[in-house]
């Protein structure tokens, strides 16, 4: 298990399309991003989606991505941003 | 489906049918009751078949959906389902 983490720290999606009911977004997988909030430990989506009770609870941030760490082929300015909330297990510390 | 090009977003604003608010009536209905969770909805949406996903309009999606979760949560059968298309096919109202 990784360490929580804080604000500001940098973070890097894992990798990776396991089956079942994942929140974290398919175009988000493998990126570099920043942690923006610390929302709280919530009940986990992956096992309630089952009909389990999805207990512990996980640690859930929101995460902020450069639009141009995002997408390779990015026209926009190369400050935009795009943060979306990412589960602790979803994340590892970057560097 | 994740992972696939489906172009740009539609940013068209939608006009809710009756239909579609009845649709909404009947999730409320089971989430309230706590019939199943909305993570629960999501996963039956996430796992019709790729033909209905694709075609499906968005209330269409929660309906198929929770028709899954009805028949997995043993509310009703398939064939009571059937049972009552039938009839309402055929005109009856009771």
């Amino acid at each position: 298990m990784s360490d929580s983490f804080k604000i500001g720290q940098r973070v890097l999606v894992k990798e990776g399309d396991p089956p079942g009911h994942i929140r974290t977004p398919y175009y988000l997988r493998g990126k570099p991003g920043v942690v923006e909030t610390v929302h709280g430990a919530f009940r986990n989506p992956e096992e309630l989606a089952y009909g389990k009770e999805g207990l512990p609870k996980k640690p859930l941030y929101l995460v902020r991505f450069l639009q141009k760490d995002v997408w390779p082929d990015y026209q926009g300015a190369p400050t935009d941003t795009v943060s979306a909330d990412i589960y602790e297990h979803w994340l590892d510390a970057d560097q | 489906m994740g992972g696939k090009d489906f172009g740009p977003v539609n940013r068209r604003d939608h006009v809710r049918s009756e239909w579609d608010n009845r649709v909404d009536a009947v999730l409320k209905l089971m989430l309230d009751g706590r019939r199943f969770r909305v993570d629960e909805l999501r996963r039956a949406i996430e796992s019709l078949p790729e033909h209905d996903y694709m075609s499906f309009s968005y209330y269409q999606k929660w309906l198929a959906a929770i028709r899954v979760l009805i028949v997995e949560k043993g509310m009703l059968t398939e064939d009571e389902i059937a049972e009552r298309l039938a009839q309402l096919r055929e005109g009856a109202t009771g």
